[in-house]
């Protein structure tokens, strides 16, 4: 495979935001490769710069320096259109507050980005209600998200993040709003779909559930790189873990 | 299909395709389900439009009829008819203002994640065109109706009405509807654009 072997690296990622006076710096030079169909967890204290990770690598917020490659891209070097198609083609994205269209079903939700993809109304649809049954809300397709428990509207938004058949779901505290039992459930789904369809997941978190089902768990502090752990190595040490959260 | 890897075209190293704009029947379709999905609020952002114009369109339309004034009392009451239709402009652009900037920023997130759905900046403008268009439209047709028809319907009363006032109107119709749909736009595009243009991150994390 070469180097199509990593679906995302970053280069030397640097973010800064001015508040201010001050200049706070969220990344500080963060180097990180993501191979493809990997589900890989970002872990780190709120404030840690997960988040702003998570936009950098999403194309949703530009890096002050250094660079994001997807799929070998530099995405720096993208235009507004080429940008807007790898953020329809190529990138999911799950929210922990869901971000669904609150005036819009759950399968309008789904559909919408199959129509900025340009695809056929009837196979938009279809792809909806394939996607929507394949999280488990066949039977909710035209509840609105205020009709929908948290759980269910952040399959929704899993259901439409897979929408166009991306190769990278990117996912930002996807368990953060919901209960245990729901937030374990989503977790599963994740990972059943990135075993099944083969889709990177990246997902930034605390939730020390996340550990249990990531190939690597990349730990962020004070915006860089504190370890990355593979999964042999987390399994030995879950219990500490727990221990001192 | 399970184990097969994704193989997709922009997974081809060193290239992007560019995302292609919405076609204009889809954006029309989407614009009329959004209105349709928030009529209550529509509505009340339309009540606004269409209550400035019509404050505006009744001085406009009881400034057609001629005054019984003679000599300088009519002068005066020329005057206080041209002051009252500006200070009726002046109300009715605000109140214009105030509604769509409320309905536009109100979506800020809404418009962030469209844009992470593969949105383009153009797409979201011409979705907040055609709705504010749309909206401006009638409202503003709308609000001309009922302020003609109050003024006729006085002076149909009082004896006051002449048929030359409906020519007169055909004017007034477009100066009215014409003058609200300009607020309208002008009070939903910048912000519109402006939202389009953020970085998805900074539309979603804006809340009012």
């Amino acid at each position: 495979m070469g180097s199509n072997e990593y679906v995302v690296r970053t280069k030397g990622l640097i973010k800064e935001f001015t508040m201010g006076e001050e200049t706070l710096r969220a990344l500080n030079g963060v180097d990180l490769d993501i191979r493809r169909g990997e589900y890989i967890s970002i872990m780190g204290p709120s404030g840690s710069g997960k988040s702003t990770l998570f936009n950098a690598i999403g194309g949703l917020d530009k890096p002050t320096s250094g660079s994001v490659f997807i799929n070998d891209v530099d995405m720096a070097q993208l235009d507004a259109a080429e940008l807007a198609y790898l953020r329809c083609h190529t990138i999911g994205y799950i929210f922990q507050s869901y971000n669904l269209i609150p005036v819009m079903t759950a399968l309008e939700n789904v559909v919408l980005p199959t129509i900025f993809a340009g695809m056929p109304t009837d196979d938009g649809i279809e792809r909806g209600i394939e996607m929507l049954n394949k999280v488990g809300l066949g039977h909710r397709l035209h509840h609105r998200p205020t009709e929908l428990s948290g759980g269910q509207q952040q399959r929704v938004a899993i259901a439409r993040s897979l929408a166009n058949r991306p190769s990278i779901v990117l996912a930002d505290e996807p368990t953060g709003n919901l209960d245990l039992k729901t937030g374990t459930e989503i977790i599963e789904l994740l990972r059943e779909l990135n075993r099944n369809e083969g889709v990177t997941i990246i997902s930034a978190t605390h939730d020390y559930k996340m550990v249990d089902v990531s190939d690597r768990v990349v730990w962020i502090r004070d915006g860089r790189i504190a370890k990355i752990e593979e999964r042999a190595d987390i399994d030995l040490k879950i219990g500490e873990m727990n221990v001192n959260e | 299909m399970s184990d097969q890897p994704i193989e997709q075209p922009q997974n081809v190293p060193g290239k992007v395709q560019k995302q292609v704009s919405l076609r204009f029947a889809k954006a029309w379709e989407i614009t009329i389900k959004s209105i349709k999905i928030r009529l209550g609020r529509s509505l009340i952002t339309a009540a606004g439009i269409a209550l400035g114009i019509a404050f505006y369109s009744s001085v406009r339309a009881a400034g057609l009829f001629p005054s019984t004034a003679i000599g300088p009392e009519a002068i005066a009451a020329g005057h206080r008819q041209q002051w009252l239709a500006v200070m009726a402009l002046m109300v009715c652009f605000v109140g214009i203002m105030n509604s769509m900037l409320m309905s536009v920023t109100e979506r800020f997130k809404e418009i962030g994640t469209m844009k992470c759905l593969g949105a383009l900046n153009r797409d979201i403008v011409m979705l907040f065109f055609l709705e504010a268009m749309m909206m401006g439209l009638t409202a503003s047709f709308t609000g001309w109706l009922v302020g003609w028809l109050i003024v006729v319907v006085i002076h149909i009363f009082t004896g006051g009405f002449q048929p030359s006032f409906i020519a007169g109107s055909v004017m007034e119709m477009l100066l009215s509807t014409g003058i609200g749909v300009a607020i309208t736009l002008m009070a939903a595009i910048p912000p519109a654009v402006r939202a389009a243009q953020m970085p998805p991150a900074i539309a979603l994390r804006s809340s009012i």
